[in-house]
């Protein structure tokens, strides 16, 4: 079931427009784990990756490394970031090991609209949330 | 250890420096093994409850039957004082009151079982949503390393062999820089819409005989002359 609803997801998010116009494309990536990469025009360098298990459609984009993070201003960026969380709409910072992300997730049983929906939403707060929180990052 | 505890111990476990291992794989295989136990412990509440259930259905039978005889056997005794029978009366008094605190016994054991029955639920319903946990933890834990090759290969392609070296704030730029050129192109694209529009009417105006678009130098020339005299 989890299965045929990725490649349904992969089929609905391929070569499509969203009503706002913005282009998407979504290809598998083949590995242990069923995982499919989607990539919004102009934006490839933050691919948003999905994953599907029986209870969530997980959306996931990397941000930036702790490498990254000027180390004085750490805290003021955790900070940031968790304030943030609430009023930006529909994603949510999280971190993995070194790795700083921002994610939605959504119920298993979502209609592809809100997919492409959710997938927009999630590309334009990455771009926002690089861009509010460049001055923590180094350059 | 709590089950939230594990599991973040698990997810910090999925260390993520560049080109290391992402999984931990003790802490995936400690994460099976919990997994394990608690469905043998969900089997055996489930077994449990079977039974306790069962027990509780065959003691609250055996307390509606007393019920029932009690009250048999109170129209007996009030049968047997209407004829004035005190003695007999008295025999039945006797084995209602026997039977009555055995009602009292049968009734607190009902009771404790309905009690067993309701925290072997809890049991199961906590197990379950504990193993859903646990699952849901492993298949994050797995996808996370799927993400994170596929991501590495994204950035390589980007930033050329080092994939670590693509920053956020460099990725950023680059949308940015793509976007401005979009718009350009855009504005360009309109631009020329514009003037090749304008043509157009132009064209339309001649054909229509409101302009003549004859003027030539002859034509200017002889008006000039023809003004200067």
């Amino acid at each position: 079931m989890t299965n045929e609803k990725f490649v349904a997801l992969a089929h609905g998010l391929n070569g499509v427009v969203t009503a706002e116009g913005i282009a998407l494309s979504a290809e598998i990536v083949e590995g242990e784990v069923p995982l499919l990469k989607v990539e919004v025009e102009d934006r490839e360098e933050f691919p948003i990756y999905i994953t599907v298990d029986e209870d969530q459609i997980l959306c996931t984009t990397y941000l930036w490394k702790e490498s990254e993070v000027v180390a004085q201003q750490r805290t003021a960026l955790l900070e940031d970031m968790l304030t943030m969380n609430l009023p930006m709409p529909l994603s949510s910072f999280g971190k993995i090991g070194d790795q700083y992300l921002i994610f939605g997730a959504m119920t298993v049983g979502s209609r592809i609209e809100d997919v492409q929906h959710e997938v927009c939403v999630l590309s334009d707060n990455t771009l926002n949330a690089v861009e509010a929180m460049e001055e923590y990052l180094n350059n | 250890m709590s089950i939230w505890k594990k599991l973040f111990t698990a997810v910090r476990g999925a260390a993520t420096e560049a080109g290391e291992a992402v999984v931990d794989n003790q802490a995936l295989r400690i994460l099976d093994q919990e997994m394990r136990d608690a469905r043998v412990q969900l089997n055996n509440a489930k077994e449990n409850l079977t039974r306790v259930m069962a027990e509780e259905m065959a003691v609250r039978r055996v307390v509606k039957d007393l019920r029932s005889r009690i009250e048999e056997h109170e129209g007996y005794a009030t049968q047997a004082l209407e004829r004035g029978d005190e003695a007999l009366a008295l025999e039945i008094a006797d084995k209602i009151a026997e039977m009555t605190n055995e009602l009292e016994a049968q009734e607190q054991l009902a009771d404790g079982y309905t009690g067993n029955i309701t925290g072997l639920k809890r049991t199961i319903a906590d197990t379950e949503r504990n193993i859903k946990a646990m699952q849901r933890e492993v298949s994050v834990v797995k996808s996370t390393e799927a993400v994170q090759k596929a991501n590495a290969a994204m950035a390589a392609k980007f930033s050329g062999t080092d994939s670590s070296m693509l920053r956020a704030t460099d990725s950023l730029e680059r949308i940015k820089a793509k976007q401005q050129k979009r718009s350009d192109q855009m504005n360009a694209a309109v631009e020329l819409q514009k003037e090749s529009s304008g043509d157009d009417l132009q064209a339309k105006l001649k054909a229509a005989g409101i302009v003549s678009g004859n003027a030539s130098g002859n034509a200017v020339l002889e008006r000039l002359k023809a003004k200067k005299s």
